[in-house]
């Protein structure tokens, strides 16, 4: 029951069978993704924006939590790639009437869904999903828990390549959330297992796991040191509710102590590029001269999320395909 | 009533520890108890004889703690299924905690638990009384009551107490009628709601964990107030090497206090949730490698005196689900024996001392005339063959719960006959 990330994502060629976790896929697949998704980048751009590559398939959105940007981006890809989208918002359904996660992923799977784009709450969900879906059933993780967000980090590292061609030499900061951040796990993977020469945390110990370097990251709790002469800078968004516990006093003194300014963002390498997944809070995480400011690349970070899923989405169905042919033979 | 039978097991090599007794010798049994080891006593005429040549003849198993899951939960397991999966683990004592539903908080539910095994036949069953009334953690439940139907100590189980004055007074109110008080050492709000380690491996995967401190500064807390109370306290279930010093600490100074660790605990880490398969879900969480070392130390030294089970079968369902969101525990009172015996075949220590932990240690602190095969005493025996080797499979379990994480492990020896005062309730060669 108990497989390793490695064996239960890939197939025996290290093809890309479900894709839930940056964890144990290695920097070969990673390129490999970044590499697809370059391709996939024109077809927005056209006036037909649709590849025949996933046609007569269908993919399945399945929200157990609230998302626009990413069940949006998603929907897009598979639609780009010719497949039929079913979005399911089932945190408002199924679950309210006491159905478990199996019986809802039964009876999709009744319908002949060929792939499962999973978002949940609970930390595991994608890979419980993937180890339940019948053979020839992708899944791909949409964000589970605290553990992963993979195809958030896959576009990350994207708009990084197209802003600085090469992974090694990077300095990384990565400030604020990390505790909570799905977002911050897979990036953190993803940024070292690509060869970047340094990724720092930057956050108040509230907001740190316990022992944050065992992650592979230096740990900065002063902002000015924290993202000095660093080439990128990625700000987390702070949830709200984090505010109520005895995790942080105010958003004032956040914003004061780990806000991104203009003043603090001339303390970085002078062509540093400023990330955020999305959405921002404005005066919370970055001022807003910052956010609309020429060193910001959030927007393309929404534009490349739609290229990295399809990539994603075609490689996982191209895999599921050749091992359902393996099963006909 | 039937006349017991008398019984002469011949040729095992008997351990008893509490008699420092470790021989190949034979045991007579009449009446229902322990007659003699070693010589034929005059005149004694067995009815059944038991060749135990190449076995090891021990005292039967105490449990101190296994969820039976009746009253309440019978979907997950019943005292019947439950008992009877106990036998064939060498298990003849079995104590269940009081979160049950109704809750083991009335001399009514005491009685019908007891009646329930009584009518199964297969082990002694002991209940623990709820510390409160409802397990609610506020109000104390009738302990005088609950003593005299049979409670053999309270506890609060999984429930936290509303706090630390409650605490006390449960304490004192306990010691009065010289009742055990057993406590899950856990603080509420350090532990907030996670289900792994707080350490490398859940800060990887993602999973909300439960600091080591839970459980040392809850440790802390109730030896001040055992102190203070005069009451005589048992730590159940430790899971971190810390806990285990001060507990070392404690007995130093001359503290009236016991502990004892779930066999899991004593092998299995944090990095076996790696792949999320939640039936490594169990609180306390697994914990570091250090810690389970330490946790070893304690067992070997007697610092920690019991190795128990804290058997919780499910069903299939309650573990199917993403990690976080299964019910924690694991279905242990098959792999209580074989697991702890692995230990001496790991050299953390020798066979009498690991018996003891089962036996003898157990009894000690309940204040039982059990565990030991001195004459006079109850005959319940367990025989197990140190040669037979044989691998976990959930499916071949006989508890109702699968739930095991040691799928696929191999165990070092196997149970072939356990007795209940002097009545044999289970043979490997008529199970199978």
């Amino acid at each position: 029951m108990s497989r390793s990330n490695a064996e239960l994502q890939l197939d025996e060629a290290g093809r890309l069978l479900h894709f839930l976790t940056i964890d144990g896929l290695g920097r070969e697949m990673l390129t490999e993704i970044l590499d697809t998704a370059e391709g996939f980048t024109g077809v927005s751009e056209r006036t037909i924006k649709k590849v025949p590559l996933c046609r007569g398939k269908v993919v399945a959105n399945l929200f157990f939590e609230t998302s626009t940007r990413t069940r949006t981006t998603f929907e897009l890809a598979a639609k780009r790639l010719s497949a039929d989208v079913l979005n399911l918002n089932i945190s408002a359904s199924a679950t309210s009437k006491g159905e478990t996660l199996l019986d809802t992923l039964r009876n999709l799977e009744a319908m002949h869904v060929d792939m499962f784009v999973v978002r949940h709450a609970s930390t595991g969900a994608a890979h419980f999903i993937a180890q339940h879906a019948d053979r020839g059933v992708g899944v791909i993780n949409a964000g589970d828990g605290r553990h992963a967000h993979p195809t958030q980090a896959m576009l990350d590292m994207f708009t990084i390549r197209r802003h600085k061609r090469e992974f090694v030499g990077l300095r990384v900061a990565i400030v604020g959330d990390i505790l909570h951040s799905r977002v911050a796990r897979s990036q953190i993977l993803a940024l070292n297992s690509l060869g970047v020469s340094e990724v720092r945390v930057v956050a108040p110990r509230t907001l740190l796991p316990a022992d944050a370097r065992s992650l592979g990251v230096h740990v900065y709790h002063d902002m000015d040191e924290g993202i000095r002469d660093v080439d990128v800078i990625i700000m987390l968004r702070l949830q709200k509710e984090r505010m109520k516990g005895a995790l942080l006093p105010s958003e004032h003194e956040y914003f004061s102590l780990f806000g991104l300014t203009e003043r603090r963002l001339a303390l970085a390498d002078s062509e540093a590029i400023v990330m955020h997944p999305g959405p921002i809070n404005r005066g919370v995480e970055m001022d807003s001269q910052v956010a609309d400011g020429s060193k910001s690349v959030i927007l393309q970070q929404v534009s490349y999320g739609i290229a990295i899923r399809m990539a994603v989405i075609s490689m996982v169905i191209g895999t599921q395909n050749l091992r359902m042919q393996d099963v006909a033979v | 009533m039937k006349k017991k039978k008398n019984i002469s097991i011949l040729g095992g090599r008997v351990i008893d520890p509490a008699n420092d007794l470790d021989r190949v010798t034979d045991l007579h049994i009449a009446g229902g108890k322990i007659l003699a080891v070693g010589e034929t006593p005059e005149g004694f005429q067995p009815d059944q004889t038991i060749d135990a040549t190449g076995q090891v003849v021990c005292p039967g198993i105490i449990d101190l703690c296994a969820h039976l899951r009746e009253p309440g939960a019978e979907h997950k397991a019943t005292i019947a299924s439950e008992t009877a999966a106990a036998t064939s683990g060498g298990i003849t004592t079995l104590c269940c905690p009081p979160d049950t539903l109704p809750v083991i908080d009335t001399p009514a539910v005491t009685g019908q638990i007891r009646h329930k095994a009584r009518k199964a036949g297969f082990c002694r069953l002991l209940p623990q009384g709820a510390v409160t009334h409802d397990l609610d953690g506020s109000r104390l439940s009738e302990m005088a009551a609950l003593k005299s139907a049979g409670c053999v100590a309270v506890t609060n189980a999984y429930t936290p107490l509303a706090n630390t004055l409650v605490q006390r007074r449960a304490m004192e109110y306990a010691a009065t009628f010289g009742l055990l008080t057993i406590i899950r050492p856990e603080d509420q709000y350090l532990s907030n709601h996670g289900c792994a380690h707080e350490g490398r491996v859940a800060d990887r995967m993602g999973l909300l964990g439960i600091p080591e401190a839970a459980e040392t500064v809850a440790v802390a807390r109730d030896l001040a107030l055992a102190e203070t109370t005069g009451a005589v306290i048992h730590f159940h279930t430790l899971s971190s090497a810390s806990a285990a010093r001060t507990m070392a600490w404690a007995k130093r100074e001359g503290r009236r206090v016991s502990a004892d660790v779930a066999i899991h605990q004593l092998h299995l880490t944090e990095m076996d949730l790696e792949g999320f398969d939640s039936n490594f879900h169990v609180r306390p969480p697994l914990r570091t490698d250090t810690d389970r070392d330490g946790l070893r130390d304690a067992v070997a030294n007697n610092v920690i005196q019991v190795i128990c089970s804290d058997h919780q079968p499910h069903e299939a369902d309650a573990k199917a689900a993403p990690f976080p969101d299964t019910e924690p525990g694991i279905s242990g009172l098959e792999t209580l024996l074989p697991l702890t015996l692995k230990l001496v075949e790991q050299d953390v220590m020798d066979l009498s001392s690991a018996i003891a932990r089962l036996t003898c240690g157990p009894a000690e602190i309940l204040g039982l005339p059990l565990g030991t095969l001195s004459p006079g005493r109850a005959a319940d025996i367990c025989i197990y063959d140190p040669e037979q080797r044989w691998f976990v499979e959930a499916d071949a379990l006989l508890s109702r719960g699968k739930n095991t994480p040691f799928q696929g492990w191999e165990m070092p020896a196997r149970v072939t006959h356990t007795l209940l005062k002097g009545r044999l309730v289970y043979s490997f060669a008529i199970n199978e």
